[in-house]
């Protein structure tokens, strides 16, 4: 990993060992760390040797858990909290749902389609508008309209749900010094977290079905909007809040008319991650009982059948692109401060003028007789996408002329990449990964998120799942590199290029938005079961967002710095590996951060390929309902997601601190 | 100062709000054990929610039914798809009003059907299922001595892959099927490492691809099941079940070696529902048919590529002598 190039301070003359050391406070770190190594390690492994955690040091969870499953089974239709508390909960969002879906149903598919369309064009133009419409036509002649129905009431509920908490949550966080203290440790871990990891505990307790896929979903997607509002009200101007103060302006005054107009774009690219992550738990939550489009994937994959898997996904990839475009539209024009727009149509008439079109689309619709998606103008694509699938397949799988098929990469990157990585992991004494963990962390971060993460790793050696920890962690750093290799070389593509930027743009939104489950199956087709399908599907998710960091992060180069260079008469691979890439470095060590977030997400669904570990313990723990095998693989996905975080994190929590 | 009073009086308001939320909705019991879909048919219209499990046949089970009741009987029938174990909570539950096809639960059947008695034994389903080992026709037609499992470690090198190393590769599918390989493997000596597909769709396109490419294998697999129409395999020979054996294996499951039991497919319904005396309840009690009944639609389905539906109407079309003993008489 990239972390061993942080720190490099210009050379000083040399004045004594002691200076020098402190001039370079990654050295001084590093020599910390091995003092406090050479003492504890002889001790640590003079008692527990071996390279995979110790037997003495881990507690066995499956008797607590197995017998908290049970009661949970036995009272969960008896016992007061879940007759007084949960209940309703549950209760609630089944009527809600229900209720947006019948209001959904009774706009029709004119009704509904108008109003998006007509939204969209209000808050982000005529050319999101087109996409709007687009997207809702398509829906409906994929034959996918009630399935999309069911997918945007649930969303539209969990997303109002997520935003209410998360905006609590965060205005908590953005007033209280000590709430925000509180918070801001959990909502970055929460951010980290694999929506896997949340599915088994949910269902426990709400059995399958739509409440338990909403929480799932509500608990997945709340906390990047608590954290952005927190950030937007901390990140206030203080010279306006000192002048709004002065004019004698009341707490809530101040909050109302200062604080949350300022916060404006925090609070809507909060909005819209929160509606992008509850979008791509739209399918993960399907294995719980989301229902509509979802389970329609879900469905499809359990018959092989990548077309009618293709047919429900591409309803989704729409409603995500749409709703971010929408959303960031917004974003951008709270930023610009003064809403543009056709000056007609401004203000409330607009908003009028767009619920007037909608209710006589709706009526016009009604009269028309169909509520529903007419069944007469649908195209089945299930057979054309399956035959192209298997033409794919069949053409690329072995004997290709000198790469070699992917079947031959896949063993090759199996046997020569994943196993010794696995092999030379699980044999690594578990204090010197402690260690090495603690290193990467400290010399990246500060020795706060040394120890998270060294405490994190410990927690999986406590829990007693090292092993298949190491395997996960093994494919998770293969994956990693073959993604930055890729991501980072089409990013400086891209960033040469703004036609090759504007080719990649659509394709990049497919890729981060193409609901997992559908190419897996074609995945495993060209790479056979195993960790080899695994690592590639993690590739294909984690690729849109590195490139878009580097591409973002060498455009954002200071055009002076690489003018200057070029009037030295550097050629362009030396301004490229001289200016560019270390003056992006940022943004490079953020692409790092990202990838192993979402290549850890992946993996883990690769449970489902082949690709075993800890992903697959989840999966049996959620398929068999064994909660101590799930949860223990659950909680060490998180602490493995948590360590991997804090060890490619780059130190900016220093920088916003205050407010 | 003032902005920690601030602070107090909106956690406070707050407070109250969430209390008077609470008082609003918690005045009265919510059974959530009891609750339907939002999705659900309107009130008033006859339904009933089936389970559907991820393998082919159960899916064919439903889709039958499902046609026969929304055509012939006037149902609205929703389904729910569900691995085995959270299925029969969500049948206890009565979320779910029927599994059509399970394999053989004993701890579920003691928790819910004995004790708990929310959940009814259907009979059976007239299909009996079978696990096994086992490899591709063209590949025991060679080599006739791979049906045996004693002559397993002597092809192990030829099924070696990537994932099982040194070793052969047994393949095993989904992590909610019942299986007792990693304890057979190492109970009977074989050279052989279980590689997990982590579901069935993955070993499906597996097998397939194997199948393609002529290439042996040996997999964990079960009969009824429409690829063997696909791809022709043969079933290995393991040591006899016997009583004793599976008496030693309810025990303790890591000492199991013998082969698989056949165990003839159940209904089960949620105990309210078998109860109602509903036409759909006993049309669902009478529902009894053949392998080869199954094995039809299922590959119309999976293979032929047609919709659950279209493939159910085929069938029905087809076979009135079989489904009108099943509808209840008026």
């Amino acid at each position: 990993m990239s972390a061993a190039t942080v720190t490099t301070v210009p050379d000083a003359p040399t004045a004594g060992p002691l200076r020098a050391l402190l001039r370079r406070p990654a050295l001084a770190k590093l020599v910390l760390l091995a003092v406090a190594a050479a003492v504890l390690v002889p001790l640590l492994h003079a008692k527990w040797s071996g390279g995979v955690w110790p037997e003495a040091l881990t507690v066995d969870l499956t008797k607590p858990l197995g017998s908290a499953s049970d009661w949970i089974i036995d009272n969960r239709d008896s016992h007061p909290l879940f007759v007084y508390f949960l209940g309703h909960l549950s209760n609630a969002v089944v009527l809600s749902v229900r209720g947006v879906y019948l209001v959904l149903l009774a706009l029709g598919w004119t009704g509904v389609t108008a109003g998006v369309t007509l939204v969209a064009w209000r808050v982000a133009g005529w050319r999101i508008a087109a996409t709007a419409l687009l997207s809702f036509l398509v829906s409906g002649v994929l034959g996918m309209w009630v399935p999309t129905m069911q997918t945007l009431a649930l969303m539209i509920v969990a997303v109002i749900a997520s935003v209410v908490v998360g905006a609590l949550l965060g205005l908590a966080g953005g007033l209280s010094d000590r709430m925000f203290r509180l918070l801001r440790p959990v909502l970055d871990t929460m951010q980290v977290l694999p929506a896997f990891a949340y599915l088994l505990p949910v269902v426990l307790i709400f059995g399958i079905g739509v409440p338990a896929a909403l929480l799932a979903t509500v608990v997945y997607a709340a906390p990047p909007m608590a954290r952005l509002t927190a950030l937007g009200l901390r990140g206030a101007d203080a010279g306006v809040l000192e002048a709004v103060t002065s004019l004698g302006a009341t707490g809530r005054q101040r909050l109302l008319t200062a604080r949350l107009p300022l916060a404006r774009k925090e609070l809507l690219l909060g909005l819209n991650q929160t509606i992008m992550m509850a979008l791509s738990m739209a399918v993960i939550a399907s294995m719980i009982g989301a229902a509509g489009l979802g389970d329609r994937v879900y469905q499809a994959l359990a018959s092989v059948d990548v077309g009618a898997a293709l047919a429900a996904a591409v309803p989704i990839v729409l409603l995500a692109i749409v709703m971010d475009r929408t959303t960031a539209a917004a974003g951008e024009k709270a930023g610009a401060a003064g809403a543009a727009g056709p000056a007609l149509l401004r203000g409330w008439r607009g908003w009028a003028a767009v619920a007037v079109v909608t209710a006589v689309v709706t009526a016009a619709g009604r009269l028309a007789g169909s509520t529903v998606w007419p069944t007469g103008a649908t195209v089945a694509i299930a057979r054309p996408v399956n035959d192209a699938k298997e033409w794919m397949v069949d053409h690329l799988y072995s004997g290709v002329p000198v790469v070699g098929g992917t079947a031959d990469w896949a063993a090759h990157f199996t046997n020569w990449v994943l196993n010794p990585l696995r092999d030379g992991l699980t044999a690594l004494p578990w204090y010197a990964t402690l260690l090495v963990v603690a290193a990467l962390a400290w010399l990246i971060g500060t020795w706060r998120t040394a120890l998270t993460a060294v405490l994190a790793m410990a927690a999986i050696g406590v829990l007693g799942v090292w092993k298949p920890s190491m395997n996960t962690l093994s494919q998770v750093l293969a994956a990693l590199v073959v993604t930055l290799v890729i991501g980072v070389g089409t990013g400086i593509l891209a960033a040469g290029s703004k036609r090759l930027e504007a080719i990649l743009r659509p394709v990049l939104d497919v890729m981060q938005t193409m609901p997992q489950f559908v190419y897996l199956i074609p995945v495993v087709a060209l790479f056979a079961v195993g960790r080899a399908p695994a690592a590639a599907a993690a590739v294909v998710y984690a690729l849109p967002a590195v490139i878009r960091i580097t591409t973002q992060g060498l455009r954002q180069v200071d055009p002076a710095a690489m003018e200057s260079a070029t009037s030295l008469g550097a050629t362009r691979w030396q301004i490229l590996c001289q200016v560019q890439l270390p003056l992006a470095r940022p943004a490079l060590l953020l692409a790092v951060n990202q990838g192993v977030v979402l290549v850890l997400a992946v993996v883990i669904i690769g449970g489902l390929v082949g690709g075993g570990a800890l992903g697959y313990d989840v999966v049996t723990g959620l398929a068999t309902g064994d909660l101590a095998l799930g949860l223990v693989a659950g909680v060490a996905i998180v602490c493995l997601g948590l360590m991997l975080d804090r060890v490619t994190q780059p130190t900016q929590r220093r920088t916003a601190k205050g407010a | 100062m003032s902005r920690t009073r601030r602070i107090g009086t909106t956690a406070g308001a707050s407070l109250l709000a969430g209390a008077a939320l609470l008082a609003l909705s918690g005045c009265g019991k919510a059974d959530m054990t009891r609750q339907a879909s939002p999705f659900a048919a309107a009130k008033g219209t006859r339904s009933v929610t089936l389970s559907v499990q991820t393998w082919i046949g159960a899916q064919s089970n439903v889709a039958v039914a499902k046609y026969l009741l929304e055509h012939e009987m006037g149902y609205h029938v929703d389904t729910v798809q569900v691995d085995e174990i959270p299925a029969w909570d969500a049948l206890s539950q009565g979320r779910v009003d029927a599994i059509l096809e399970d394999w053989g639960h004993p701890d579920q059947e003691k928790r819910y059907v004995q004790n708990k008695k929310t959940i009814t034994d259907g009979g059976g389903n007239g299909v009996t299922g079978h696990i096994g080992w086992f490899v591709p026709k063209y590949w025991a037609d060679k080599h006739p001595e791979v049906t045996d499992w004693k002559n397993l470690n002597k092809v192990a090198k030829q099924l070696r892959t990537p994932e099982s190393g040194d070793k052969g590769q047994l393949m095993d599918g989904s992590p909610s099927y019942v299986t007792n390989d990693k304890a057979l493997v190492k109970n009977l000596g074989l050279d052989y490492q279980v590689v997990f597909a982590g579901s069935e769709a993955a070993q499906i396109t597996q097998i397939q691809q194997f199948a393609k490419e002529k290439k042996p294998f040996l997999t964990y697999w079960y009969e009824p099941q429409w690829l063997f129409n696909q791809v022709p395999m043969v079933e290995v020979k393991l040591p006899k079940y016997t009583d004793a054996c599976a008496e030693k294996g309810a025990k303790d499951p890591t000492t199991v070696d013998c082969a698989y039991p056949t165990t003839p497919l159940k209904k089960f319904f949620n105990t309210d529902f078998a109860k109602s005396g509903t036409p759909a309840s006993k049309f669902l009690k009478s529902f009894h048919w053949t392998k080869d009944n199954q094995n039809e639609v299922s590959e119309m389905i999976a293979a032929d590529g047609l919709t659950a539906d279209e493939a159910a109407k085929r069938w029905v079309d087809k076979h009135p002598d079989v489904w009108k003993q099943w509808l209840p008489k008026k």
